[in-house]
């Protein structure tokens, strides 16, 4: 089967910024896809080199197998929810969802059906007549993505689609999106540096760093098993413990990565570990370790007993637990 | 609290009405003076009033000339304006190139200029090109400052609006053209307007670079001062300037409430 979206060895330079770097990438037809990495990754640029607001310095882009470079953006069967929404103040919102068709000279009575259909596709049937203006931020984001939507696109690009929420929100439309994504089988590829995010709503991760794709698998992949200290820094808040530290714990020589929560408060036998900090979280409590000068972290689960800041504790991890990293990078 | 700082003392509410009344009352006297029975000499108090002098305004073919002049190289010159600002500011503020900044200051310059410079400037670059003087070598003129009026306006709404709508357009399908008709010249309809009418009267009150740029026939203003040399018929230049005071004060009115809500609707689109 074709791609929906294929790079190869593709490459945006900026003079000697190389935002994008060489990177291959495929991403499959109704697959939601995540690109994750801090700000400055090329994960936005990458958006913007499949959307068309970019073009590729080398390489190649192939979006279900026709190669994309020097297609415009609007001969491109690709649409894009906007970071800041991108309305258009001066429109109403039915008008603003029908542009799409508008441009595309389909006839009036059938565009405003259509659109006033996509207003209902994200829960906003009714809201046609107002303006962006009147709207609040999640509305403009429905919005955003009715309008992208009512042109039926094979894929769809959300630039930060959840940046501008507040949690309560944010939460909402991850699975709003989700169960989107589902129903309509269109490809979703999502641009994110929020790591939780990227984890819970997507079927594939990409992670970005420095312009290159670090590590790319399923959510489980890169959270169990990260290829390198970024990814393991990046994904989660891991313990990275350095090859030392490592031998002295009684492991292997090598770079390992351990998981917060796969820490456990011991009454012996473990390594032995003093408590800085104590962060209460709610249904966690975080804690700040100093084992033998390696600073860790550890999450003790509400219900279990907290010790005290300044208390030396033993900590045990399981041996499956630790995962070994090849590259040290 | 509140209240005592916001009462002035009444020495100086009392210079502020001063201030204003010295820069407004001799309009007023202008005003006057349209109705004015006496011919010859401006005397206070009028010794009687008339409105005889509409009619001879009306019916003096010279007064018909200026006007037409005057609206004729405004309204060209405000074309040109439009055109070559609204492109300037598009280049200025959309893209990024080798000096930028450079041609932003030079196509404000003419505006800071004395409009002596630019006349004298342009008198002689005319006579060295051999371009004979005409309505047009005065619309050229008028255009210098013209432009610079619109590229302002036009580059502020520019700044204003997000750059990612043209990119939103250009996503949903729509091509160049298409992006400019819906949603480029609808973002700067109003400033373009307000530009517009702010370089109309620009132009139609303009004497210096006229003066310089124009070959025998005269704009409104400068029938006017040629007018108040010659003791004939003195308020028909009264009369006159009435009509200048509402064609030039109106479109500068209405800029003013355009562009107010303009950053009205630019600001709830955030």
């Amino acid at each position: 089967m074709t791609a929906a979206v294929e790079f190869s060895n593709t490459s945006r330079h900026y003079g000697p910024v190389r935002a994008v770097d060489a990177v291959n990438l495929e991403v499959a037809e109704g697959e939601f896809f995540a690109m994750l990495g801090p700000s400055g990754s090329g994960k936005t640029t990458c958006l913007r080199l499949i959307a068309g607001f970019e073009q590729p310095t080398g390489g190649e882009i192939r979006i279900f197998g026709e190669p994309a470079g020097g297609v415009p953006p609007y001969k491109r069967n690709v649409n894009t929810v906007f970071q800041d929404y991108a309305l258009f103040p001066h429109m109403s919102i039915l008008d603003n969802v029908a542009y799409g068709l508008m441009v595309k000279g389909v006839d009036k009575a059938t565009r405003l059906r259509e659109a006033e259909a996509a207003l209902e596709l994200v829960k906003l049937p009714g809201y046609g007549s107002r303006r962006p203006g009147q709207l609040s931020g999640g509305q403009r984001q429905r919005v955003a993505l009715a309008r992208a939507l009512v042109n039926k696109p094979r894929v769809l690009l959300l630039d930060e689609p959840l940046g501008a929420l507040d949690l309560k929100l944010r939460e909402q439309m991850q699975e709003e999106l989700k169960t989107l994504q589902r129903s309509l089988g269109i490809t979703f590829i999502f641009v994110t540096h929020d790591q939780g995010e990227a984890l819970s709503m997507a079927d594939r991760v990409a992670v970005f760093n420095q312009g290159r794709i670090v590590q790319a698998g399923t959510p489980e992949e890169i959270y169990k098993r990260p290829q390198s200290r970024f990814v393991a820094d990046f994904v989660g808040s891991s313990n990275v413990i350095a090859p030392e530290a490592m031998a002295r714990f009684g492991g292997e020589k090598r770079w390992a990565s351990l998981r917060p929560e796969a820490i456990r408060i011991g009454a012996e036998g473990g390594v032995a570990a003093k408590v800085l900090v104590s962060n209460f979280l709610g249904s966690t409590t975080r804690l700040s370790l100093d084992a033998d000068g390696v600073k860790l972290h550890a999450m003790v689960p509400a219900g279990l007993s907290v010790p005290q800041v300044g208390e030396t504790v033993q900590l045990v991890w399981s041996a499956s637990d630790l995962h070994y990293m090849d590259d040290a990078a | 609290m509140h209240s005592r700082s916001n009462a002035a003392p009444l020495a100086l509410k009392l210079a502020a009405i001063g201030g204003l009344a010295f820069l407004h009352l001799p309009i007023l006297l202008i005003f006057a003076y349209a109705f004015t029975t006496e011919e010859k000499s401006y005397q206070w108090p009028p010794p009687g009033f008339t409105t005889q002098w509409f009619g001879i305004a009306w019916n003096r073919p010279d007064v018909w000339e200026a006007l037409s002049l005057s609206v004729k190289v405004g309204s060209i010159a405000t074309v040109i304006a439009l055109v070559l600002g609204t492109l300037c500011a598009a280049a200025v503020s959309r893209t990024k190139f080798f000096g930028r900044e450079a041609i932003s200051l030079l196509v404000i310059l003419p505006i800071a200029l004395p409009g002596i410079i630019t006349g004298i400037a342009l008198r002689s670059a005319f006579s060295l090109l051999d371009i004979p003087f005409s309505m047009w070598t005065i619309i050229l003129g008028h255009a210098t400052f013209c432009v610079v009026v619109v590229y302002n306006n036009a580059v502020a709404r520019f700044r204003r609006t997000s750059g990612s709508l043209i990119e939103a357009s250009y996503d949903l399908g729509a091509d160049g053209f298409q992006t400019f008709r819906y949603v480029i010249l609808p973002n700067i309809a109003t400033a373009l307007l307000a530009g517009g009418m702010l370089a109309f009267a620009l132009s139609f009150d303009e004497v210096i670079v006229t003066t310089f740029t124009g070959g025998q026939q005269s704009t409104l203003p400068i029938w006017m001062l040629e007018e108040l040399i010659r003791p004939r018929q003195r308020p028909v230049t009264n009369v006159v300037a009435m009509v200048v005071v509402l064609v030039t004060f109106l479109p500068i009115l209405a800029a003013y409430y355009l562009t107010r809500d303009g950053d009205q609707i630019a600001g709830s689109g955030k």
